[in-house]
């Protein structure tokens, strides 16, 4: 029997994200892995808002910073607990994706790139501007999630990079088999016929402005969970989660790896958020060697390099 | 009211700018239909290659000459380079690939030159000058004087000149201009030629009042493409009338509401404007063909 | 009253008539077709009535409702279908999910049910894919059922539109130059097939420059010049009439003795 594109990708992760600490030679290891986990999370979102739907947007790292300073701000501000204000951060970034992609989808092309651009940029300005509620640019302390606890108390104790390391990496695997779910089913395919010739998804009963808005409040979910998810390993948040840089950074890690597959824009986020890790010492290139990746990409692989790597092969195999 | 006074003449400083950058993405846009997130560098690479040309020894109008022809080269290898390896890609790479081009040149600039602010003399010195109560800087005027001779200078270019008739045809039809005869590539070479050049001398004039760094452009970028779209896309008198409103009313809202949040008004009346709007005050309404 | 009828429909592009005051209704089981020289507008009117240009005057009746100026998606609930003379393919999607998407109004559901893999999403789904293969059956396609669509060649994807199309189990159809592009075995099929469709009871809109299959299938014709309507009726009728001849058929008629002679 064939694998089903489904099966494998979450087969492949599953694999890597539990064989891969075997070969760490430090805890340091699993603060990155971690890291590549987030990013892959918030990447997957925009999988099925750019990969599926076809519509893009530069402004998503908004999302993230609103979820981060929920679960940052959740437990001073409204003594909530640090899980509950994770998942307030997802409603708040649910309700806001819901309020602004209105409008803002019915924008199109680079209209709609310097719409979200504008609104992350919003976002990232009143997260530094109210400083009284926020912290300001300096940032902002970030409560202990507590689950760890949970499980020590249940008799598994695991250090703090191991544990984020591993309940990141369950999260992705939920977050990519939902978005794996969605690909093959009607409100998935809508998405991606609407990409294909968005006319033509109209005339076949699509209410275009109806999921391209689904397309937009799940990506903006997945994105906060990401953010809320990295504010809480680090412990401390900044207004720079919610910048223009992040916003550009996961749509190359996307687009790099493949926005149209969801194992491809994980795998761009590995590479992308890896490479700077593995080259310190080009720090200074690190922007140069970005927009030369964001462009080369575009020119010589559109699809991405996952999508280009796999039709190479089978156009082989053939 | 000299406050007031005081606010619009910085807003019509600033709108200059913004006019300018707006009137590079317009040139560029017509020839090809496509956006140059770029656009907002040219700006910076006119001040930094000026400043450190100036350093270097040379006059002050030769290292501004020098500026603008550097950034006008780099434009067209940009155009030659990027942007039609990928002719026919669909909008989304577009946007990725001069996004993409925005961030090599902000790093290579880093690179080059250095993360500090510069700055170099002003024109015609730093004496305020006097105006109904309020102030201007004798720099502000060159700005200002700029972004008008520009605006005169294309417009003669676009309905006077042949080779500016033969841009505008292939704007329109670009098929069409290659039967008649049109080297639409070489329109495409000078567009981002002429639109890079006057993003460079956007930043030459600007400079001595606002300083420059690597990273000035994407601000510029942002704001160049906001007046653009509300004067309407592809309109030089929209990228001329946007510039200034959007410079005035950034002015105004630093000014009576908080200049933290001046940046956050702008775009906020751009969305209210494209949503009312979708034209932008010039622009011409389009049916898609299917 | 008619299934479909459209009464002064007109449309202006920058002062230019593309479409200017044009009349005429379709019953169920009845192929009008829609035949004029290249501009005439023919295209432009199908626009109109599929709700892709809004127009600028007139007005359209769907079953008794007005529906001028409705969002195509709302057409198609009411059972307005079509395909496009420019091919409008989901080109990344496979033959086989091509036509499941033109189920869309039968499959969708909730989004939650979807991203969760439900059982409900899953019945959805099956129905739908069984269905398309049916059309792809139909249509000779079940052998290309798992290639993807931008694969395939033009005579194919003409055929594939047909599929999506007839995959909302429509009450009016439109085709807009069905058999373009087709060569003489496939537009034959074509022709099969719309008369099959209108038996069903079916009104179907068509647009052709095929003048054999035009004359032989259609019930009633409109002819357009320069955007207006410049006759009307049944197939006899309309190439005996003169201004036709002039405007249509005499194009055709002088080339047909250029070629002879
Ligand atoms: N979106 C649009 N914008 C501007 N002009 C348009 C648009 N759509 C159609 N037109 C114009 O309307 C006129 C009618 O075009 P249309 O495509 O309807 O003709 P047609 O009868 O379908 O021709 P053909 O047989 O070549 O398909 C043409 O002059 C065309 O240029
Ligand atoms: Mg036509």
């Amino acid at each position: 029997m064939r694998l089903s594109t489904k099966s494998a990708t979450l087969l492949v992760l599953a694999l890597l994200i539990v064989a891969t600490p075997f070969f760490f030679p430090s805890a340091y290891y699993y603060r990155v892995g971690a890291l590549v986990f987030v990013n892959g999370i918030a990447v997957t979102g925009l999988v099925i808002l750019t990969g599926y739907a076809g519509q893009i947007s530069l402004g998503h790292a908004g999302f993230a910073g609103i979820g981060a300073y929920a679960s940052a701000l959740g437990p001073t501000h409204l003594s909530l607990p640090p899980s509950l204000s994770v998942l307030l951060g997802a409603a708040l970034s649910a309700l806001i994706a819901f309020l602004v992609g209105r409008p803002i989808l019915r924008l199109k092309g680079y209209y709609l790139a310097v719409a979200t651009l504008g609104f992350g940029i919003l976002v990232s300005m009143v997260l530094a501007n109210e400083s009284g509620i926020t912290g300001g640019p300096d940032g902002v302390q970030v409560a202990e999630l507590g689950l760890r606890d949970l499980l020590a108390s249940l008799g598994l104790k695991l250090k703090a990079p191991v544990f984020w390391y591993a309940f990141s990496g369950v999260v992705l695997l939920v977050g990519a088999w939902l978005a794996l779910n969605l690909y093959d089913s009607p409100t998935g395919r809508a998405l991606r016929a609407l990409h294909g010739s968005e006319v033509a998804a109209k005339t076949v009963g699509v209410d275009v402005p109806r999921v391209t808005l689904q397309a937009f409040v799940i990506s903006a979910v997945y994105a906060s969970v990401a953010g809320s998810l990295l504010a809480l390993q680090n412990r401390f948040v900044t207004p720079d989660i919610a910048g223009y840089m992040y916003s550009i950074e996961l749509v190359t890690m996307a687009v790099f790896g493949g926005a149209g597959s969801v194992f491809g824009a994980i795998f761009g986020a590995g590479i992308l958020t890896l490479l700077p890790q593995a080259l310190t010492f080009l720090a200074e290139y690190e922007q140069l060697m970005l927009g030369l990746i964001m462009v080369l990409v575009m020119i010589f692989m559109r699809e991405g390099l996952v999508p280009s790597a796999l039709r190479l092969i089978r156009g082989r195999g053939a | 009211m000299p406050e007031l006074m005081q606010f619009l003449l910085s807003g019509a400083t600033v709108g200059a700018v913004y006019a300018l950058v707006a009137l590079g993405f317009t040139i560029i846009y017509n020839a090809s239909d496509i956006v140059n997130f770029a656009q907002g560098e040219f700006v910076m690479l006119g001040g930094m290659i000026t400043v450190f040309a100036h350093m270097a020894g040379l006059p002050l109008p030769l290292a501004a000459l020098l500026a603008i022809v550097v950034t006008a080269a780099i434009g067209v290898a940009l155009n030659k380079l990027a942007i039609e390896p990928a002719r026919g890609a669909p909008v989304v790479s577009l946007i990725i690939i001069t996004i993409g081009a925005s961030i090599f040149i902000r790093g290579a600039a880093q690179l080059v030159f250095d993360k500090q602010l510069h700055r170099f003399p002003a024109f015609s010195g730093d004496d305020p000058i006097a105006v109904l109560g309020a102030t201007i800087l004798p720099q502000s005027l060159w700005v200002i004087a700029g972004a008008l001779a520009v605006f005169i200078g294309l417009w003669l270019f676009f309905t006077k000149t042949l080779t500016g008739l033969a841009v505008l045809a292939t704007s329109n039809n670009r098929l069409a201009a290659q039967l008649v005869g049109i080297n639409t590539s070489w329109v495409m070479t000078l567009s981002f030629a002429l639109s890079a050049g006057i993003g460079a001398l956007a930043g030459v004039l600007v400079t001595p009042i606002t300083l420059t760094r690597y990273d000035v452009g994407i601000a510029l970028a942002l704001k160049g493409f906001a007046a653009a779209m509300l004067g309407g896309m592809g309109s030089p008198h929209g990228a001329l009338v946007g510039g200034i409103l959007l410079g005035l009313l950034e002015a105004l809202t630093a000014g009576y509401i908080s200049s933290q949040y001046k940046d956050a008004a702008a775009f906020i009346v751009i969305l209210a404007v494209l949503f009312a709007m979708p034209q932008g005050i010039f622009g011409a309404k389009r049916t898609e063909r299917v | 009253m008619s299934l479909l009828s459209v009464s002064g429909l007109g449309i202006e592009f920058g002062g230019v008539r593309a479409v200017h005051d044009v009349s005429f209704s379709a019953d169920p089981g009845e192929i009008v077709s829609v035949i004029g020289p290249n501009g005439a507008g023919k295209t432009t009117l199908f626009n109109m009535i599929s709700g892709v240009y809004l127009p600028g005057s007139g007005s359209i009746t769907l079953a008794g409702e007005d529906v001028t100026g409705m969002s195509p998606h709302r057409l198609a609930e009411r059972g307005l279908s079509r395909t496009f003379q420019n091919l409008q393919i989901f080109q990344q999607m496979t033959v086989l999910e091509n036509v499941i998407a033109g189920h869309h109004l039968h499959e969708r559901g909730s989004v939650f049910a979807d991203m969760l893999h439900l059982p409900s999403s899953r019945r959805r789904s099956k129905a739908a894919e069984v269905g398309a293969m049916a059309l792809l059956e139909r249509l000779g396609l079940a052998r290309a059922a798992l290639q993807e669509a931008g694969s395939l060649s033009y005579g194919t994807l003409k055929r594939l539109e047909i599929a999506r199309a007839l995959a909302l189990k429509p009450k009016v159809l439109l085709l807009d130059e069905p058999a373009a592009g087709c060569n003489a075995v496939e537009t034959e099929e074509i022709d099969r097939l719309i008369a099959e469709v209108a038996a069903e009871g079916v009104a179907v809109l068509l647009v052709e420059h095929d003048m054999k299959l035009v004359m032989r299938i259609s019930s009633h014709i409109v002819v357009l010049d320069h955007g207006e309507k410049i006759a009307e009726g049944d197939p006899a009728a309309v190439s005996r009439d003169p201004r036709v001849v002039e405007a249509y058929l005499g194009a055709h008629a002088k080339e047909a003795a250029h070629a002879d002679g």
